[in-house]
């Protein structure tokens, strides 16, 4: 953990190890998520099943981390009564890891699709485009949960924008899945499968999306939900040059 | 038709209910700050050759709660003390610049500092009641400015002791000696005993360091109630006092102001380090 905000120096030694606790705790978390992603992409992919089980139990680790992770934040609300960028991190932790959790959810159900898919299914050429906007998911998750740890605005900033392209994958993918489905009406019921795979990628971009949102709010003090990119990337301090 | 079913995700539509004014520090600056009250310009203080007030200028917001944090020694009692004129009790002890209230420097030696304290009034850190009755404790001030038949004081003793919300306690009691009564009450009776005399600003100097939890709740309402009415300027070195309890917050440190912003800004997002590292227990 970079500790540019000063967490390491309260004037309570206690205080710096709760704090870098929790952020130690939320990088695991996200560490955890990532590989259960990962996980559930190659099961998907390659049809492994015994690969797909394991995400699917996998995501108690996940939810187990969440809850222990917001009791965690309760104690310091009670009992330290944080404050600026204090307060901020203890708020976007909370924040982040429902994102995270929810990331794990949909993990999950991708690993599920994974179970589900017939090895037909697998071979159609759409595939190929489904793990492609996979991987850009996976980047995105990977650069949302970086900048947290980083505790980096700008790349926070630039992270979130990547998500406009997997919305478009996204868009793309569907209309072929609607054209195939209206196509041939027998397939509708497997074909959903890759439907709610490929909804459930679109969901972790948004996810990834709102971590991003979160660190810009920590380190900068700003909220930037709801807001254009050119406004996020001004509040993160990028000027429209593009440089941080 | 399916293929018209919209999937699209990309278009982030304009909310129908504006987002603008919502987040922290906006609303703040879309309102325009309540007219000042106290408007001070350019001040500097010395205890002898002590410089202990260098360069201040602030504007006291009318009818709001301002509260000076800062570690000891940084100049926010020193402050505090030069609304009233206070320091003048002490020899050695002199302020330079101006101190704006109505437009009307109240430094300048043609004020009179009798009646800038009956407009500018004090409550201390230890509840210093006088040795008389808790009747007396009140009334003892208003002679001093007004001449008031009998019932006319009664009546202001009583509207006093509501104001601080004593009444209750003590209505059964107003003979008896205001030292008998709780820290707590004690501290109410001293507020009472300020507003008594109808002042306009009410200077709290740590009012609740010396109270319990349940005495410093009492105090905390009370300041709340009594913004209505008055502008308020409370020293405190609890951080979560002046976050519960103020509008703004000026911190100081080393004989200067360093931030003074609006009580919400101040504790989400402070615009210096120094401001950061204080009110987060960080050693700068």
């Amino acid at each position: 953990m970079i500790d540019k905000k000063g967490f390491s120096q309260h004037i309570s030694r206690q205080f710096n190890e709760e704090l870098n606790q929790i952020l130690n705790r939320v990088m695991s978390m996200g560490g955890l998520v990532e590989r259960q992603l990962g996980d559930a992409l190659k099961a998907l992919a390659e049809g492994d099943k015994e690969l797909a089980e394991r995400v699917i139990r996998g995501d108690d680790e996940v939810n187990a981390i969440e809850v222990s992770l917001d009791d965690e934040c309760t104690h310091i609300l009670a009992r330290r009564q944080p404050a600026a960028s204090d307060l901020r991190l203890v708020l976007s932790v909370t924040k982040a890891i429902i994102d995270l959790e929810r990331i794990g959810d949909e993990a999950e159900r991708i690993g599920r699709m994974g179970l589900n898919l017939t090895e037909e299914q697998r071979q159609l050429g759409i595939m190929s485009d489904v793990v492609a906007m996979g991987q850009r998911v996976k980047h995105i998750l990977h650069g949302a949960l970086d900048a947290f740890t980083r505790m980096d605005a700008a790349q926070a900033a630039r992270v979130a924008e990547e998500d406009v392209e997997i919305d478009k994958q996204y868009d793309q993918i569907m209309q072929r899945l609607i054209a195939a489905m209206e196509e041939n009406r027998a397939a509708v019921r497997q074909t959903l499968n890759i439907v709610w795979a490929v909804r459930s990628l679109e969901r972790i971009g948004d996810r990834s999306h709102n971590i991003c949102e979160q660190v810009i709010y920590f380190v900068k003090g700003k909220d930037v939900r709801h807001t254009s990119f050119a406004e996020m990337a001004e509040e993160a301090g990028i000027n429209p040059a593009g440089d941080a | 038709m399916m293929a018209e079913i919209n999937t699209s995700t990309q278009e982030r539509a304009t909310p129908s209910v504006s987002l603008a004014g919502l987040r922290s520090g906006e609303a703040t600056q879309n309102e325009a700050r309540p007219e000042a009250k106290l408007e001070i310009r350019d001040l500097n203080f010395y205890y002898g050759g002590f410089h202990a007030l260098k360069g201040i200028d602030m504007q006291i917001p009318a009818g709001k709660v301002t509260a000076f944090i800062g570690p000891s020694g940084c100049g926010k009692s020193t402050l505090l003390r030069a609304f009233n004129r206070i320091y003048e009790l002490y020899p050695n002890q002199r302020a330079e610049g101006e101190i704006l209230m109505d437009g009307r420097n109240i430094l300048s030696p043609k004020v009179d500092k009798n009646l800038l304290r009956a407009k500018v009034g004090m409550v201390f850190q230890t509840p210093t009641p006088f040795p008389m009755s808790i009747y007396d404790n009140i009334a003892f001030g208003v002679r001093l400015y007004e001449k008031l038949s009998r019932r006319q004081m009664d009546e202001r003793v009583e509207w006093s002791l509501r104001k601080a919300a004593l009444w209750d306690e003590v209505k059964s009691k107003l003979r008896q000696s205001g030292t008998g009564l709780s820290g707590g009450q004690q501290q109410r009776l001293c507020i009472a005993r300020a507003i008594a005399v109808k002042p306009e600003v009410l200077l709290l100097d740590e009012p609740t360091s010396a109270l319990d939890p349940i005495s410093t709740g009492f105090i905390e309402e009370l300041v709340h109630e009594l913004k209505q009415d008055y502008t308020i300027v409370m020293v405190t070195h609890n951080m979560q006092q002046a976050a519960r309890v103020s509008d703004y917050t000026a911190f100081m440190y080393l004989g200067q102001l360093v931030e003074f912003n609006d009580t919400d800004t101040v504790f989400t997002n402070p615009a210096k380090k120094q401001t950061e590292d204080y009110i987060t227990g960080r050693y700068g």
